[in-house]
């Protein structure tokens, strides 16, 4: 057995070679609990604890909790950061008004490349919060360091948190159990995309979030290192079911998220990824990569990111040609639904309409279907899959 | 992890032999290889009647991650594949070494069966990988 054709990421047989890894304070306790560990991005995470498949349907139909803790947290400060996160940002921070809301967005270079995709919290003005890859944490940070300085904004990143998201359509009510009282019902009460501080079990200051990364309901939380332990502990012992990143990946692409490296980075812009949504041409708005992208748009977006479906058995993979009538384009990210029980993937192939497409499978044209993503919500095929 | 049989012989790369009562070669992979491989979801059975050469990719083994080929122990001609996997690819997962086996071959030089390696050796293998 051999893995010439594996993704590119090298999630599996990654045990055979000695690089120094990072480790999250939660590595001991997955360990502890049967996680098989993989290298992912220069941190020793787990990427299973058993089945892969049983943690997805864990996520789709009851809760599940993932250590994201290799995520990178960067604080920013200063009077001037909004003015700052208006440059820096290609969606528009003014639709952040409230406290703890937060948006979704890519930051460019001036090419319009895509540098990363974040979340930003809203503080106050002189606080906000980002949350970026792990995988891309040195380019981020040198990159934002650099762009703040004519803004007087101070760039503190906050290795003191641990992360874990408790995704699924029962995660909230389990984490809710475990706030204190006088807590629970202002935190029931958050609506998506907003933050805000609570106290967990044995008074753990939490950061508690409703996003995700799973198309599921649930939080993000943000835990000071010394007591993500307890915390982990805790929602285990509420019956919330640790998912490694295998899970997470699998769920992330039923829904529909981009991933970082695989799907966009510098070579492509927001146009070619998927993500105009996050993408904010608001009158007067100078933002990094801007003008590179209304060129872009004028001159006509020559490639585009689709959502393919394969009835036939087998599996769609990062990197095999998709063959169309307007020439060749690429899988990115590709995997078996565990929900849908077929391979889905997402392609950038050339624009326009794309005619009969198949995917290149070991030399064999596989018919595929192009359809709008997300491919599941609410735990079910979404319309046209 | 599972005991590895004594009466297998094994390839480097993971996949098992067990020459049966017939002369027939059932070929299968280890239970260290699926938990490596994870979740299966799909296995690319070869043609009864193709002839196959020792080392060479005679099938596919798909988990959710990864696409992974898997040799012949032994030259010869595939007279069975386990069709079950067809509906039923997990069946790797929950017993590789029995109901998981993958095809069987008649075996043209049965001296190839000499070069594999028997169960302490391969043991000896995996635990050398995993440390």
């Amino acid at each position: 057995m051999d893995c010439p054709r594996r993704a590119n990421d090298n999630v599996f047989f990654a045990g055979t070679h000695t690089v120094m890894t990072e480790k999250t304070v939660l590595n001991a306790t997955h360990r502890a609990a049967g996680a098989r560990m993989v290298d992912f991005g220069g941190w020793d995470m787990p990427i299973n604890y058993g089945s892969q498949i049983e943690e997805h349907h864990a996520v789709r139909s009851d809760a599940g909790m993932f250590d994201v803790s290799h995520m990178t947290v960067v604080d920013l400060h200063g009077p001037r950061t909004r003015d700052f996160l208006r440059h820096l940002l290609a969606n528009s921070i003014d639709k952040l008004k409230v406290t703890g809301k937060a948006l979704y967005s890519c930051m460019l270079d001036e090419q319009g490349g895509v540098i990363d995709d974040l979340i930003v919290y809203y503080f106050d003005e002189g606080h906000y919060r980002l949350v970026v890859n792990a995988a891309t944490r040195a380019k981020d940070l040198a990159w934002i360091a650099r762009q703040a300085e004519p803004y007087g904004v101070e760039v503190k990143e906050r290795p003191d948190f641990a992360m874990v998201a408790v995704q699924g359509p029962n995660a909230r009510a389990k984490v809710l159990d475990l706030l204190h009282e006088a807590d629970r019902e202002r935190i029931a009460r958050l609506g998506r995309f907003a933050a805000a501080a609570a106290q967990g079990p044995h008074g753990i200051p939490l950061f508690v979030a409703r996003t995700g990364y799973t198309g599921e309901d649930g939080f993000e939380i943000l835990v000071p290192e010394p007591h993500a332990v307890a915390l982990w502990n805790a929602l285990a012992a509420a019956g919330v079911r640790p998912c490694g990143l295998g899970a997470r990946d699998t769920l992330r692409l039923e829904a529909g998220m981009n991933l970082y490296g695989q799907d966009m980075d510098e070579s492509v812009s927001p146009w070619e990824a998927g993500l105009a949504w996050t993408v904010a041409l608001d009158a007067g708005r100078d933002f990094i990569g801007r003008d590179a992208l209304e060129r872009q748009q004028a001159a006509g977006v020559p490639r585009a990111m689709v959502g393919l479906v394969m009835e036939e058995k087998g599996v769609l993979r990062h990197g095999q040609k998709v063959l169309t009538d307007n020439g060749e384009g690429e899988i990115l990210s590709g995997t078996f639904s565990p929900t849908l029980g077929k391979a889905i993937a997402f392609a950038r192939i050339p624009a326009g309409e794309p005619g009969a497409v198949r995917v290149d499978i070991r030399g064999r044209e596989v018919p595929v279907r192009v359809v709008k993503y997300p491919f599941v919500r609410d735990g079910k095929a979404c319309e046209g899959v | 992890m599972s005991e590895i049989p004594g009466d297998l012989k094994f390839l480097k790369s993971h996949e098992w032999a067990r020459v049966e009562d017939d002369g027939l070669v059932r070929v299968g992979i280890s239970d260290h290889a699926q938990s490596q491989l994870g979740d299966l979801v799909y296995v690319e059975l070869p043609e009864v009647g193709a002839s196959v050469k020792a080392g060479s990719g005679v099938a596919v083994v798909e988990s959710v991650k990864a696409a992974s080929d898997i040799y012949s122990p032994v030259s010869g001609e595939v007279v069975e594949v386990n069709e079950l996997l067809g509906d039923k690819p997990e069946t790797i997962n929950e017993d590789a070494f029995g109901e998981g086996w993958i095809f069987a071959v008649r075996a043209s030089n049965r001296e190839e069966l000499n070069e594999l390696l028997d169960a302490d050796a391969y043991a000896e293998l995996v635990e050398n990988e995993e440390h």
